[in-house]
Formats: C-alpha cells, sequence, structure tokens
C-alpha cells in the first residue's frame, strides 16, 4: 500500500536560479541541498509540510547527454513541460506579496470560481505554477 | 547557440501567455510581439516554428475555448458572450466558431453541459487544435484576422 508521495521533481535550467526563486519568490523552503561528485540534489517544499519535496532537476550530465539535455532546455523554455499546483489560505495576498517581491511573470491574477479563487504564473525558466485558495466545498464538488 | 533558442522561447511563451490572459481584449500582432520583444514579421514566424501554428490562430482557437466555456457554463446570451471573448461581430464569432467547431454557439450550447475540472484544465485542453475539415493545420493568417477583432470593443 502506499502512503504517500513525496518527491516531485521538475526540470529547470539552473538550480541556484530555481533556488532563488522559489525560496526568495514563491515563499518555498530548502529541504535538502547535498552534493556528491558533480551532481546536486536539491529540493524545495512549502513551509510546514516537510513530507513532500520538490526536486529541482537540471538537465545534462550525468543524467543526459548533451543532445537530450537541449532538447527537454528547449522544451522547459516552451512552457511544454509538467508544472506545480499549490494550495494557499489567501490566494489575492500572496499575489500582492508576489507583486512586492518581484515577480512579473503571471499568467493569470486571482480570479473567483466556485472551488476557489486560483492565479497563475511562471517560474523563469518557464514552468507553470498554479496557486488555488480553495473554496469550503458544501455539496460534491470537485475542485 | 542554444541558450539563444531558450532565450526566444521564453519569450514567445511570455507572447502566448499574454493571449491567454488578454484575449477578451483588443490586440494585434504588433502588441503581442512586443510583449516578446521581437519585430512582427520574425514574431509570427519564430511563433509557428515553436508552437506549430500562428499567433493569430492561437487567439483566434483561445477566444473560442473562452467562449465554449461560457456557452457551457453561463446563461449569458451569445452577443455577449461573442463580445466577452474579443470577437467585434456577432457575424465573424458566428462564422469562426462554425469553421472550427462544426456546428453553430447555439447547438453547441444545447449539446454541452458544464464540464468538471477546474477552469485552467479547461484552457489547457479544451482549446480547439484543428478545425472540422481541416485535413492539416491551416497556414493562419490567411482568413481575416481576429486579431484586432476586439479593437472597438472596451475591456470588461
Amino acid at each position: 500500500m502506499l502512503t504517500k508521495l513525496n518527491v516531485a521533481s521538475i526540470y529547470v535550467l539552473d538550480k541556484d536560479e530555481a533556488l532563488d526563486f522559489y525560496v526568495n519568490k514563491l515563499g518555498l523552503e530548502k529541504g535538502s541541498d547535498f552534493k556528491q561528485g558533480d551532481y546536486r540534489w536539491l529540493t524545495v517544499r512549502v513551509p510546514g509540510n516537510p513530507d513532500v519535496e520538490i526536486n529541482l532537476e537540471q538537465p545534462g550530465p550525468p543524467l543526459h547527454d548533451e543532445a537530450t539535455a537541449e532538447q527537454i532546455r528547449e522544451l522547459i523554455t516552451k512552457g511544454a513541460l509538467s508544472g506545480l499546483v499549490f494550495h494557499t489560505d489567501d490566494a489575492r495576498a500572496l499575489y500582492e506579496t508576489l507583486q512586492e517581491r518581484g515577480v512579473t511573470d503571471f499568467t493569470q491574477e486571482p480570479i473567483e470560481h466556485f472551488y476557489g479563487t486560483d492565479m497563475g504564473l511562471r517560474d523563469p525558466f518557464g514552468n507553470a505554477i498554479r496557486i488555488l485558495e480553495r473554496k469550503p466545498v458544501v455539496a460534491t464538488a470537485t475542485a | 547557440m542554444s541558450r539563444d533558442v531558450e532565450d526566444l522561447n521564453r519569450r514567445l511563451l511570455r507572447a502566448r501567455d499574454a493571449m491567454d490572459r488578454a484575449y477578451a481584449e483588443p490586440l494585434d500582432v504588433a502588441a503581442v510581439a512586443a510583449v516578446a520583444h521581437i519585430s512582427e514579421a520574425h514574431f509570427s514566424r519564430s511563433f509557428r516554428a515553436a508552437f506549430g501554428e500562428t499567433p493569430h490562430r492561437y487567439l483566434q482557437r483561445r477566444r473560442v475555448e473562452r467562449s465554449m466555456f461560457l456557452l457551457r457554463e453561463t446563461e449569458r446570451s451569445i452577443t455577449d458572450i461573442c463580445f466577452d471573448v474579443g470577437f467585434m461581430s456577432l457575424g465573424t464569432f458566428s462564422r469562426t466558431f462554425r469553421e472550427i467547431i462544426g456546428e453553430t454557439p447555439t447547438t453547441y450550447r444545447d449539446g454541452h453541459g458544464p464540464m468538471v475540472a477546474p477552469n485552467c484544465v479547461q484552457m489547457w485542453a479544451m482549446r480547439p487544435r484543428v478545425g472540422v475539415g481541416e485535413l492539416a493545420p491551416a497556414e493562419g493568417g490567411t482568413k481575416s484576422s481576429s486579431f484586432g477583432e476586439a479593437a472597438a470593443a472596451s475591456a470588461p
């Protein structure tokens, strides 16, 4: 029996730049940061939620040959790879905070739906980030 | 070399995001190209190379997708929806909708109820890709441009 999701990975173009964005702009905290040889295992996570880590993976050796890495980098920057969805307790306040921290790449300002208020942005590389403030579920709605 | 491609892609994506965000507003190629900091001619060519369709076609189908959403989810009139999504005339909207979807907005509404998925998933997944009767992705730009459709409309 599986018990929980532990690590999800996303591709970024640069681990240092990703760490700066995800921690200093988006408000996550650094999880693991170990270096072994040339490889750096770097994760971030939602503060107070240490069980789920987001692995920031950079295409290239030793994971990929250079041609493969180049293909992945092109896909990242086209926004064609997977993204992340977070919950927040206050989407509009977070929107303000992110703007104050210099985030400009919003794909959607906060909009209210029957399931809650959501917003969208991109990380510096093109990955989609969605943030949802869920409305308390009254009936049998799927959010 | 590859860094240049990545930088160009990122800017093209930013322009595509602008169309997803501001489809209801007056948009022309120049305005969208400006988001990417690229000249108009180079922008349309590069956009097509990156995403497989012209910016005109991308925007047209975003507007049609949003109209489909409003037809499914709301009781708003066809005319209101036409202007809501950035078309400037009911005639252009109805013709474009029929060309792409193969039926009129009214018959589409009659046949489709609300979709149980978050709005972002609907935007992501429901934008029509290939229109009815199209054998291959159209050249785009050969038909009347939906850029500027909303030129005289006030933003919602």
